[in-house]
């Protein structure tokens, strides 16, 4: 018989060799479902490789993935600690979007040092003012946030498509549903000349940096561990409750919003209905592979960027489905949450005491 | 002291015949030892008090018996229908129901929509019967309650029975279950000393007709009046077993603490001016517990005024006001004669409240986070930050003087405070609430399940503070804590505060009565009247 025996505090080299182990183990995994394809394993590991790591190109390709991974990423993470789920990142990146593209297609006539931080911070408000609402509801009515910014997010897709479809449709489309492009003032600068990596990367890592630091040393941050750890206790200890989960509503709306802006003026350039692969659910993923840690979330961020981009290079190389990034992730996904059990708890192997007399 | 089986019964001819037999029970918890090779005979139509502290295992045993937990070590052979004595497969709470085996657990498991009939009547009839013979089961049940001295309406929901009657109804789906081994864990925790009475006299008869009854307590009183046979247990182990006629209660105390107890006493001394005021104060709530009706209450400097009641009379109540947590519907209370208008927790403590709370795990501390964040959670947004960042040297400071001052065992101050044993984790959380020397201090139930030494130590801080010019306000249903701290003590009783009587005039009898609600100054209201559902 085993049984799970509670550790005590594990320690920091384990809790940070446990992640690694996980994503090393789902890539092993992975070679389960690539042999039921019938791929050379060994060609499509390499392919991988190859194709994630194996250029400049191919990296930047990877920090490129990554960028809008860390915001929706810290997103989650923050969220989560507060334990409000926000589930809702997805639908908060398409607003991001389309007000990054309100404010940058030619509305404000700006340089470009005033018209970035305000095609960015016009994203991060909308994102924002996107989750006050359900962490609003949340706080005064017990409504479920999960329900509630889940289905937001097919809202705010239909509410996209209305808009690109009419109001802020590209007349220079040839009828594509697109938004009109941003001016070139309103573009996020490139970080590598010839490729798709833009300054939204640092605005990714700098959010992180700002969020560990917030979680770390502000009471803000003590509040909101606070607040998701025991919300009886820290309303006990005279902590606001309501008010912290509605603050860290806004701060992780705020982050998935300055996702989707940095998508369109970063990459894109316009708005689509294509604009997102599912940024904003895998950036739950890439949350919990980081433990809810803001610095983890980065790593975390790169390594599910780097899984995609693989994959991609590895699907045309030996020719099986580029949906086995999508499994390697969950496999990663599934793999981190039984090391974190097995951080907490250590297995012990016991005779059962035999029955009777 | 064994009393003789009763003569209708179907296996008479074995009088004094062994009901139930535990032999080396070991049962281990990661480096807890609960049971340590314990031993335990108990036979038809005797009564066995198992005394022990919290923690010192009787409940592990227990549930042991009834298959919740199964023991690493050691058997457990009980009676069949004729007397022989089968080993118990372990681990399986029906194998345990099968052998005649009934619990009546501390917390009731009885579903609070269904009738007591429904209720005993659940899950012994076969699922693909269509009609249920309810007929049959109450004249069996009329047939038990006359035989038992047990009456209990079984026709109205069982939510609106007193907590006494859905103890019966308890009682009553083991016997109809034929139980032969009746164990009741803390039958009394929840019951006035009325309703105890009229438990114990209910188990008398039951033991007269032969049934074996086993109940776990940690009250020396009851131990005493109720029982033919009294073990006792301590920190696992079995350390004493002996008749309880002839049995010394003192003697049995050191036993179940193993060393003498010194009780405190605190000295008597001048009240000083006024420090809370409370005048026809009401709370409103969706139920008993959380309603406080018309409460009038003076606590001086200095004063310990004990607040004494059966749990769930609207405790909580005046614990939550004055914690800051609910406000008045109606009614001031003053603080230091200043009116108070802010009932928040932050604003409380600030106005010199020092707070304990009933539930530590679950509102006196996060259990994530570590020794030093939890002394400083209430000072967080004060004195522990500095333009909104944390001031983490000041608090692993304050977290050291308060582990050295009350001797708080842990791995230091940056330990996750789960990891502290309950008394450890309440040291922490007194520590918190007396810094800074609060003009009062609100306890509620500050030593519930806590070891001996800690008990003591924790009721040496609170006199010490009240020695310092405190006035304290100390919730507890452990009328032994109530009698030995208080000056004065007054008692809720559906929701009413009765006046604070100096303690030297009040005995046990005279509190138990106005526990039950039937003091004078609460008019002649009957024990058993029905709550509101």
């Amino acid at each position: 018989m085993i049984r799970l025996e509670p550790r005590g505090v594990p320690s920091r080299g384990l809790a940070l060799a446990v992640p690694v182990a996980a994503a090393l183990a789902a890539l092993a995994l992975a070679a389960v479902p690539l042999l039921l394809a019938g791929a050379p394993l060994g060609r499509a590991y390499a392919a991988m490789a190859e194709g994630a790591l194996g250029s400049r190109f191919a990296l930047t390709e990877v920090l490129t993935r990554a960028t809008p991974l860390i915001l929706t990423g810290l997103a989650a993470a923050v969220a989560f600690r507060a334990r409000l789920y926000n589930i809702g990142a997805e639908g908060q990146l398409y607003v991001g979007a389309l007000a990054a593209v309100a404010v940058g297609a030619g509305t404000l006539d700006w340089p470009t040092p005033l018209l970035v931080p305000a095609v960015l911070g016009a994203g991060a408000l909308a994102g924002a003012a996107m989750m006050v609402g359900p962490a609003l509801a949340r706080v005064t009515l017990g409504a479920d946030e999960v329900v509630t910014t889940l289905l937001l997010n097919f809202v705010v897709l239909l509410l996209v498509q209305m808009m690109i479809e009419g109001p802020m449709k590209d007349p220079m489309s040839m009828g594509w549903p697109q938004s009109e492009p941003l001016i070139d003032a309103a573009t996020l600068p490139r970080l590598v000349e010839k490729t798709r990596l833009h300054a939204g990367l640092l605005v990714a890592l700098a959010a992180a940096g700002l969020l560990h630091g917030l979680m770390a040393r502000t009471v803000a941050g003590f509040a909101i561990r606070a607040v998701g750890e025991a919300p009886a206790a820290a309303r006990f200890a005279g902590l606001p409750v309501g008010g912290t989960l509605v603050a860290v509503g806004a701060l992780s709306g705020a982050l998935a919003g300055l996702a989707g802006a940095g998508e369109v003026a970063g990459v894109k350039g316009f708005l689509a209905a294509d604009l997102s692969p599912g940024y904003g659910y895998a950036g739950i993923v890439v949350a919990m592979l980081a433990g809810l840690s803001p610095l983890g979330t980065v790593a975390a961020a790169l390594f599910v960027a780097a899984v995609f981009v693989g994959a991609d290079s590895m699907s045309r190389v030996v020719n099986v489905s580029s949906y086995i990034a999508n499994l390697i992730v969950a496999l990663s996904l599934i793999a981190v949450l039984v090391a974190g059990v097995l951080t907490r708890y250590r297995l012990r192997y016991a005779r059962r005491p035999a029955a009777g007399a | 002291m064994r009393r003789p089986a009763a003569p209708d019964d179907a296996v008479a001819e074995v009088p004094h015949a062994i009901a139930l037999e535990l032999r080396g029970i070991t049962k281990r918890f990661g480096p807890l030892l609960a049971n340590d090779g314990i031993d335990l005979t108990l036979h038809r139509g005797e009564i066995l008090a198992m005394l022990g502290e919290n923690g010192a295992g009787k409940t592990t045993l227990m549930n042991i018996l009834f298959g919740h937990y199964t023991a690493d070590a050691g058997t457990v052979r009980v009676a069949d229908a004729a007397g022989r004595l089968v080993p118990l497969p372990p681990g399986r709470p029906r194998a345990a129901l099968a052998a005649g085996i009934g619990m009546v657990h501390q917390h009731f498991t009885l579903a609070e929509a269904l009738s007591g009939l429904d209720n005993i009547t659940l899950g012994t009839e076969p699922l693909w019967r269509l009609r249920r013979r309810t007929d049959e089961a109450r004249d069996r049940l009329e047939r038990l309650m006359t035989r038992a001295g047990l009456a209990v309406d079984l026709d109205v929901p069982v939510g609106s029975l007193t907590v006494g009657e859905r103890q019966r109804v308890e009682i009553l789906k083991a016997l109809y279950r034929d139980a032969r081994v009746l164990i009741l864990d803390e039958p009394t925790a929840v019951l006035t000393p009325a309703e105890s009475d009229g438990l114990f006299a209910v188990l008398r008869a039951l033991a007269a007709q032969g049934l074996a009854i086993a109940f776990i307590s940690h009250k020396l009183g009851e131990v005493v009046a109720g029982s033919d046979r009294v073990a006792v247990l301590r920190a696992g182990r079995k350390v004493a077993e002996r008749a309880t006629a002839g049995a010394d209660r003192a003697d049995l105390a050191a036993l179940m603490v193993g060393r003498a107890v010194a009780p405190v006493r605190r000295a008597a001394r001048a009240p000083g001016p006024e420090v809370l005021a409370l005048e026809g104060v009401s709370v409103t709530g969706p139920d008993l517990r959380s309603r406080l009706d018309r409460a009038d209450l003076v606590v001086r400097a200095g004063e310990i005024v004990g607040v004494a009641g059966v749990a769930g009379n609207g405790q909580a109540a005046l614990a939550r006001l004055l914690f800051g947590l609910a406000r008045p519907a109606a009614g001031t209370v003053r603080l230091q004669g200043r009116t108070v208008n802010r009932f928040d927790p932050r604003d409380v403590v600030r106005a010199g409240i020092g707070r304990i709370p009933e539930d530590r795990h679950h509102e006196g501390a996060v259990g994530a986070m570590s020794v030093a964040e939890n002394v400083a959670i209430e000072g967080i947004r004060g004195p522990f930050q500095r333009f909104g960042c944390l001031r983490r040297r000041r608090m692993a400071a304050r977290a050291l003087d308060a582990i050295e001052a009350y001797g708080i065992r842990c791995p230091g101050p940056d330990a996750p405070i789960r990891l502290l044993s309950g008394g450890n984790m309440q040291k922490v959380i007194i520590a918190r609430a007396l810094d800074g020397d609060p003009a009062l201090i609100v306890a509620a139930q500050p030593t519930r399940g806590l070891d001996v030494g800690a008990v003591a130590e924790i009721h040496r801080r609170l006199l010490d503070a009240s020695g310092r010019g405190a006035g304290i306000v100390l919730i507890s249903e452990d009328l032994d804590e109530v009698f030995a701290l208080s000056d004065r003590i007054a008692v809720m009783a559906r929701a009413r505060l009765s006046a604070a009587l100096p303690a030297d005039t009040l005995d046990r009898t005279r509190l138990g009565l106005m526990m039950a609600g039937q003091a004078a100054e609460l008019g002649p209201t009957p024990v058993r009247e029905r709550r509101p559902a």
